[in-house]
């Protein structure tokens, strides 16, 4: 298939097969040229977070060759991201955009998308429906496989059984992540418990760091988080000599003795396979969804201080998860009120809806949604 | 000067000062922008780029064609309401920097307001949106006005911390009891419907946001060199004793302007939900209130100024996009030529009535 997209290879003389490649799908203009590709983050892209997940993802795609990337960050949720969108299109060609914040959407993204009907947007944040443009499109991965995979390092790793959370604001996805560590953790150690802090907002560094501070100091000696940048959460506790499992990147750079383990996203793999899939003129797949089979995905190499035994549970699950064989959100489980909130007998899979509704914490869960 | 001969000669020397005048209120921030861009083009230089490519790239980003402006001017237009919640207190010697949590405030009210209404006809809650916001800002700067008068509070911290307040009754409100349960991963509160939003300028893609601005400063204008009230602010900012003294009332001159201010910025507010967002959330918090105070101190909170200095700002961040995607450079260059812009400006200060070709000349 590497044709289809490589300009090196219609260059070479392959021409026969390159330009029948090439006139499938590419607007005029751009089928001399590498077809342009923007990204565009809210934040820093070397975040150690949510943005550098991104921006390795279309580091890969220009490693990859026959692309022109253009990148801009800092780019707020409001007409700054539409005229960002309108920009690339207009003064670079950009053909295909990848607006990557969940806020980016609705309005912004879609407008444009009804305004720009040749260009394709593909959006992070699973938003599509089928009232929107057929250009635009949305993904998003279940990422709590690998929190759940955190979650019973840190259970067989922990000494205390208390484990922290620094969480930035209890809306579903955040809450699917928080329980699917502390269903994880249970696994491993019936008793742990996560103790669960929201500081209200994305990026709150030090907000980030005093909580961290404050579950350290309660006796938790292992946490993680789910806020644009770990960075500050990792480096804390680093410093105070705890553990912690890392999110949306690998930071083990920044924690080198205490870094257990990692929930990554795989946007390395997933932003070349769309760009190919894009150039080569297939249809826009207007809503991709995937975990650890799909390779959406991926965990960090393990640290130091995980055992062995703690390594063999979480890679036998995380060999049931890419297999497709397993399920996290299994009836009977009670919220930390005591409420059965998925009954015995109930699997909720993966691509269940009532799980993007979740509003709750389950049991083992210190605090409160408000 | 000597007993002066006739009385037209005098009146061509009046001319001539308020010419002289004009053109130094022109010439001195004209300089200060260039010199900023000088030392910007050194920046960019030492970060291994071609000053000239720099200097080509943001001119066409920001006004190189007709969809650059819009671009420019769609940025711009936030900046002119928050300039002026901060230009209209300063008349009073005033330094409010509260504005974002006006807009804030504003953005809120408008919203809850559509909530309450939501069978009106599209001017009716328009107008209604636009006057709630307006409310809203207005009480949130009046009462560190109130503050400051009544109890002696610095209204420069005050205003600043009743941000941080705003933002939290925002967010309070937004997750809680004005959140649309289908609002799931982005607390938001319900739209106020397509019918109903703001259109935008005809033959263009600008929201009406613009107009709004650019008469609320003509107003702003009017009010502070034309009217006996903008009189009285001045005289107060001046010298507040001085003002006391010939019976000025300080109190209601404040309050006033304070209330005025916050309007302002609360309109700003109720734009971006009513011709952007169609409800408010978490983006209605991007700084717009701070940049605000950027554009004010820039225009020397003088309203007719605010206009071409939030174009001004709206350029350079409409070309910042260009910078990152052509150069390589980080977005912070925008932030360094911003910086750049505005410490030029302050420094430029000491050259009124100092440039030599337009001193008077002793007679």
């Amino acid at each position: 298939m590497e044709f289809k997209l490589s300009r090196r290879s219609l260059l070479q003389g392959t021409a026969a097969l390159g330009a029948t490649a090439l006139a499938a799908g590419l607007p005029f203009g751009a089928r001399a040229k590498d077809a342009a590709i923007g990204f565009i983050y809210v934040g820093p892209r070397d975040d150690f977070g949510y943005n550098q997940a991104h921006a390795q993802g279309a580091a890969a795609l220009k490693k990859l060759g026959g692309f022109k990337v253009l990148e801009e960050e800092n780019v707020p949720e409001t007409v700054a991201v539409e005229k960002t969108m309108e920009s690339m299109i207009n003064l670079d060609g950009a053909v295909l955009v990848f607006p990557t914040s969940f806020g980016y959407y609705n309005p912004h993204m879609v407008k444009l998308a009804k305004k720009y009907d040749k260009v394709r947007f593909l959006h992070c944040g699973g938003l599509w429906s089928d009232k929107d443009p057929a250009n635009a499109g949305s993904y998003f991965g279940y990422i709590d496989e690998c929190q759940y995979l955190n979650g019973i390092v840190a259970g067989y790793t922990s000494k205390t059984g208390k484990l922290g959370f620094i969480a930035a604001k209890p809306i579903p996805q955040v809450l699917r992540n928080i329980n699917a560590f502390t269903l994880g953790a249970k696994l491993a150690n019936p008793n742990a418990t996560t103790q669960v802090i929201f500081t209200g907002d994305w990026s709150m560094p030090v907000k980030e760091a005093e909580a961290t501070n404050g579950l350290i100091n309660q006796g938790v000696d292992v946490v993680t988080c789910h806020v644009d940048s770990p960075k500050v959460v990792v480096e804390t506790a680093e410093k105070r000599g705890i553990m912690v499992c890392g999110y949306h990147v690998n930071q083990s750079k920044l924690a080198p003795k205490g870094y257990l383990t990692g929930a990554e996203w795989n946007w390395e793999e997933l932003y070349p396979k769309l760009a190919k899939s894009a150039a080569g003129g297939e249809k826009l797949p207007n809503l991709v969804r995937g975990g650890l089979k799909e390779g959406v995905v991926k965990t960090s190499a393990y640290g130091p201080l995980v055992e062995e035994k703690a390594r063999k549970h979480a890679d036998d699950i995380k060999a049931k998860l890419t297999a497709g064989s397993y399920v996290i959100f299994k009836g009977p489980i009670k919220d930390n009120k005591g409420n059965t909130v998925i009954a015995t007998g109930t699997d909720r899979g993966q691509t269940d809806i009532e799980l993007e509704k979740m509003n709750y914490l389950v049991e083992g869960v210190l605090g409160a949604l408000a | 000067m000597e007993a002066s001969p006739v009385r037209i000669d005098d009146s061509a020397a009046h001319w001539q000062d308020i010419l002289r005048g004009a053109t130094e209120a022109v010439a001195v921030p004209v300089l200060a922008v260039l010199a900023a861009l000088v030392l910007f083009g050194l920046f960019v230089t030492i970060a291994g780029v071609d000053p000239f490519d720099t200097y080509s790239l943001m001119y066409a980003g920001a006004f190189g064609s007709w969809f650059s402006w819009q671009n420019t001017l769609t940025r711009a237009a936030p900046l002119i309401l928050t300039a002026l919640c901060c230009a209209l207190p300063a008349q009073l010697g005033m330094v409010v920097i509260g504005g974002e949590g006006a807009l804030v405030i504003g953005g809120l009210a408008a919203a809850a307001i559509a909530m309450a209404l939501p069978d009106s006809a599209p001017l009716v809650l328009q107008i209604a949106m636009a006057i709630a916001a307006m409310a809203a800002g207005a009480a949130w700067v009046a009462l560190a006005g109130g503050l400051r008068h009544w109890r002696g509070v610095n209204e420069t911290i005050a205003s600043l911390l009743l941000v941080y307040i705003a933002v939290a009754v925002f967010n309070q409100l937004v997750e809680g009891v004005l959140r649309d349960p289908a609002s799931l991963n982005k607390p938001s509160t319900p739209h106020i419907g397509d019918a109903n939003m703001l259109t935008t300028i005809p033959g263009t893609d600008i929201h009406w946001g613009l107009a709004y601005g650019v008469i609320a400063c003509l107003l702003a204008y009017i009010l502070i060199y034309r009217t006996t009230f903008g009189f009285g602010m001045r005289v107060a900012g001046g010298n507040v004793k001085a003002a006391r003294m010939v019976g000025l009332p300080v109190g209601r001159l404040v309050l006033v302007a304070c209330g005025l201010a916050g309007a302002a910025a609360g309109l700003a507010g109720m734009v971006e939900v009513a011709a952007v967002h169609g409800k408010a959330n978490a983006s209605l918090i991007v700084g717009y209130g701070y940049t605000g105070i950027l554009v004010a101190f820039l225009a020397r909170h003088n309203p007719l100024a605010i206009v071409p200095v939030a174009i001004l700002l709206g350029g350079i961040g409409a070309s910042g996009g260009l910078l990152q995607r052509r150069l390589g450079l980080p977005d912070a260059t925008v932030l360094v030529l911003q910086g750049l812009i505005f410490i030029a400006i302050l420094t430029s200060e000491v050259l009124y009535g100092r440039l030599p070709w337009l001193k008077r000349k002793p007679s």
